[in-house]
């Protein structure tokens, strides 16, 4: 039986309309019409305004009548809309008062924060019309994808292996020979490389709706036009970007984007998305009307006492998080990503301003932070924390996270970077990031996962640039190279930039195979960025936000220049996946609590038992395959002997377990061929009791 | 969409699409495909070298076409413009139906 209620109960302005219900927030579609609900609460009249797709100027304008309001939510259900030619916003009356946090303005047509589909910036870097008095666009979009029996796939946190990729970048360089070069479809025609490479996870660089032409200007170095290729700045929360899509010009970026993830699922493959709930792109007091600033500032920023942005984004606001009424819109969300789009999970950049209150000051037990560890719908996603923030607070190892929330460890990359350069200090700190980081998780009773480890991401040098590079080289961004990190603790191994120094580059080939086997042997979640598979360069340039370019675009034919590399990457992401004991969840104990006769991990120098805590390139250490995944499962032992000196080494081997021989599963000093095997092809070393490891270099031997 | 043409025999469905099929027009073809159901459909037959445009409320009868008219129904489209093609590949929906040159029965 039909509902009872799905007919009009009066007109305005020639539209039949009825009240409408406040919950769900945003557009839905109702029997017979569509239901719009907008909250604010300083508002003291709105407007709905209509347009068909892409018309500048609106076809109808509807007052909400004071009984279509409850509490401070106006919502009205208006029949016989085509929501596929829609697009809507609203105007929103009430006081101009700064220096109380209103800055309402009737002029301004704003976009839904809940709105699903934005039009505005359909095909990417397609110069829009910059007088269109609504320039963002909340359209309507039906919510009944096909998902064929998906759901997310629900991998252990421990078990995966995260690539962090930008869809554009990914696919937009024409050696990448996609159809729909730089989009969501581009991406699912090279899911096989992934695949091929063995990640189980991507984490994709934002991809909701943001506005390529934020701050857009010519490069002063290059002539190039810049964007904000990166997408750090949101427009809409709740929409995927139109120009991400090839399909975004017929408004079916849902669809395309939908089909991406159940593709990759049926591959094996999670995805997790970056949001960025930290500020949006409106800016600061200069900035542009989209949205939130003129529905209900106030609600929406983080204001000093007298009405000014806080800036802990360094972007020129502060979303404010830790409102209620923000807080829900966070949730819903999240929820709605993880209900309608199957995401696997979300990594938060800048997440320490999720754990501020509403005056900027850090919270202890933040509630946003604590809903969303605690929420049924996002139970099973991974939550993962970028834990700092642009006003000072730096929250690694101390993030509030009742035990849901990991953490790109921010401490690994340093640690591990030194230490790949040779910097003897960091031997301390590059044991305990290998183990997992207990020294920053164990005390909290978190396990290994609460760990991202990575030595490259989107921000900063990426690996062949890291071993190529001692300073950034940002000067095609046009800022005179004063943007990007001072801090890269990278190495050039001998000259800056491109050589054809034989020597110089066999070195940075070693550092790039040392740093993908640091990665693979450390316990925690390893996260690599796209292309450095490939040996994939961004000409030294170390913030790409801007560079719509070759420079930040992967190029595939990199793939064949570095064969070797991607080799490399491949047999050692292999070795990883091949080794539970690699993967533990728990913490190690440094004692035999399963009777093998040995600990689960005991830690080695040039010696055998005989380890240097500080102060050393030499480590080693023994994983006994016994306590895999604290003795749940059998797998083989395993004996990693790392030497970042500049000069050979002989380790002293312990003993294989008995009836066992120790073979070598990677050795980096080696060429293709040799430098990594195949689980059960790995050649033994014969009655050796010492290997001698060459300078710089990494032997891993597997017992068997 | 002017109205399209449909015709019902042997299990084979064939309807040729003229125009646009968008959210105006697909509520009424979905309509009929419902009327349809249960009626031993084998095929799906859709003609569509004179539609000019297919939006997301169009494929969505596609796609009901191919789950809810019965057991093992293939669904063909024949001979649809670029822009349609592009539209169906873009979004994912090529493993819905079969694209065509021709159709013979």
């Amino acid at each position: 039986m039909d509902r009872i209620d799905i007919f009009p109960t009066r007109e305005i302005g020639g539209f039949p309309v009825r009240a409408g219900t406040p919950l769900p927030f945003g557009a839905s579609l109702v029997p017979g019409g569509v239901n719009f609900s907008i909250f604010s609460s300083a508002a003291t009249s709105c407007d709905l305004v209509l347009f068909r797709k892409r018309e500048r100027e609106p076809f109808a304008i509807l007052p909400f009548p004071e009984d279509f309001r409850i509490g401070d939510v106006f919502s009205m259900v208006v029949f016989g809309l085509e929501e596929e030619e829609l697009e809507y916003g609203y105007r929103m009356d009430g006081p101009w008062d700064p220096e109380h946090g209103h800055r309402f303005d009737k002029g301004k047509i704003l976009m839904d924060p809940y709105a699903r589909a934005i039009g505005g910036r359909d095909v990417w870097g397609e110069d829009p019309d910059w007088s269109d008095p609504y320039p963002h666009r909340a359209r309507i979009v039906p919510d009944d994808f096909d998902w064929q029996g998906d759901r997310p796939l629900r991998l252990p946190t421990e078990d995966l292996l995260v690539y962090e990729m930008h869809v554009r970048g990914f696919t937009r360089h024409e050696s990448s020979g996609v159809k729909y070069p730089g989009t969501f479809a581009g991406m699912r025609e090279k899911i096989p490389h992934l695949k091929e490479l063995g990640v189980n996870c991507v984490e994709l660089m934002p991809i909701h709706e943001y506005d390529e032409f934020e701050n857009s200007r010519i490069s002063e170095a290059t002539g190039e036009r810049l964007l904000n290729y990166w997408g750090y700045s949101n427009v809409g929360f709740f929409a995927p970007k139109a120009g991400l899509a090839a399909s975004g010009r017929y408004s079916m970026q849902v669809d395309e984007l939908k089909t991406l993830v159940r593709n990759l699922h049926q591959e094996g493959i999670e995805v997790i998305l970056d949001v960025v709930f930290n500020h949006t792109a409106e800016g600061d007091h200069r900035g542009p009307y989209i949205s939130y600033r003129g529905l209900d500032n106030k609600t929406y920023y983080m204001l000093t006492p007298d009405g000014w942005y806080y800036n802990f984004s360094g972007c020129g606001n502060t979303l404010n998080c830790n409102n209620p009424v923000v807080r829900g819109m966070i949730l819903d969300c999240l929820r709605y990503w993880a209900s309608e789009y199957h995401i696997d999970g979300f990594r938060f950049d800048l997440a320490s301003i999720l754990g501020r209150a509403q005056n900027g000051a850090p919270m202890a037990a933040p509630p946003l932070l604590e809903s969303l560890a605690f929420d049924p719908i996002l139970s099973r996603c991974k939550l993962i924390a970028e834990a700092w923030d642009a006003g000072g607070l730096y929250q690694v190892g101390s993030f509030p996270s009742w035990g849901r929330w990991a953490e790109w460890n921010g401490k690994y990359r340093d640690d591990m970077r030194d230490f790949l350069r040779g910097e003897a200090k960091a031997a301390g700190g590059a044991i305990q990031r290998i183990m997992g980081s207990p020294d920053l998780y164990a005390h909290k009773g978190q396990g290994t996962s609460s760990s991202v480890n990575f030595l490259t991401c989107h921000d900063g040098f990426c690996l062949m640039d890291l071993v190529s590079y001692n300073g950034k080289h940002n000067e095609a961004n046009g800022e005179n190279n004063n943007d990007g990190s001072n801090d890269n603790a990278s190495w050039n191994c001998g000259w800056e930039g491109p050589s054809t120094d034989p020597w110089v580059n066999a070195l940075r080939l070693r550092q790039i195979k040392n740093a993908w086997t640091l990665l693979m042997v450390s316990q925690g979640i390893p996260m690599v960025l796209m292309g450095d598979e490939m040996g994939n360069t961004q000409q030294g340039n170390n913030n790409c936000y801007c560079q719509d370019s070759p420079i930040s675009w992967l190029d595939w034919t990199d793939l064949e220049r570095n064969g070797e590399i991607h080799r490399f990457a491949k047999g050692s992401v292999a070795f990883r996946m091949a080794h539970p004991v690699l993967r533990n969840s728990g913490h190690f104990q440094h004692r035999d609590y399963v009777g093998s006769g040995i600990p689960d991990i005991s830690w080695h120098g040039t010696k055998a038992w005989n380890a240097s805590w500080s102060d050393t390139l030499t480590l080693a250490f023994m994983l006994c395959g016994k306590h895999a995944k604290g003795g749940s499962v059998q797998d083989d032992t395993l004996y990693c002997a790392i030497n970042m000196h500049w000069e050979m080494h002989g380790f002293e081997l312990p003993d294989p377990p008995p009836g066992t021989r120790w073979h070598v599963a990677i050795n980096t000093a080696m060429g293709s061929g040799q430098d990594v095997w195949e689980s059960g092809a790995e050649p033994p070393l014969g009655d050796a009791r010492e290997i001698l490891v060459a300078d710089r270099s990494i032997m891993v031997l597997v017992a068997r | 969409m002017s109205d399209f043409i449909a015709t019902f025999e042997n299990g084979v469905v064939k309807i040729i699409l003229e125009g646009k099929l968008d959210a105006l027009a697909a509520p009424k073809l979905a309509d009929h495909l419902k009327t349809l159901v249960g009626q031993g459909v084998s095929k799906v037959v859709f003609f569509a070298e004179k539609l000019t445009f297919i939006s997301s409320a169009g494929l969505r009868v596609i796609v009901f076409a191919k789950q809810k008219m019965g057991a093992d129904v293939s669904v063909f489209l024949i001979k649809p413009p670029q822009e349609v093609v592009d539209v169906v590949n873009m979004t994912g929906f090529e493993g819905f139906l079969q694209i065509q040159e021709t159709f013979e029965a």
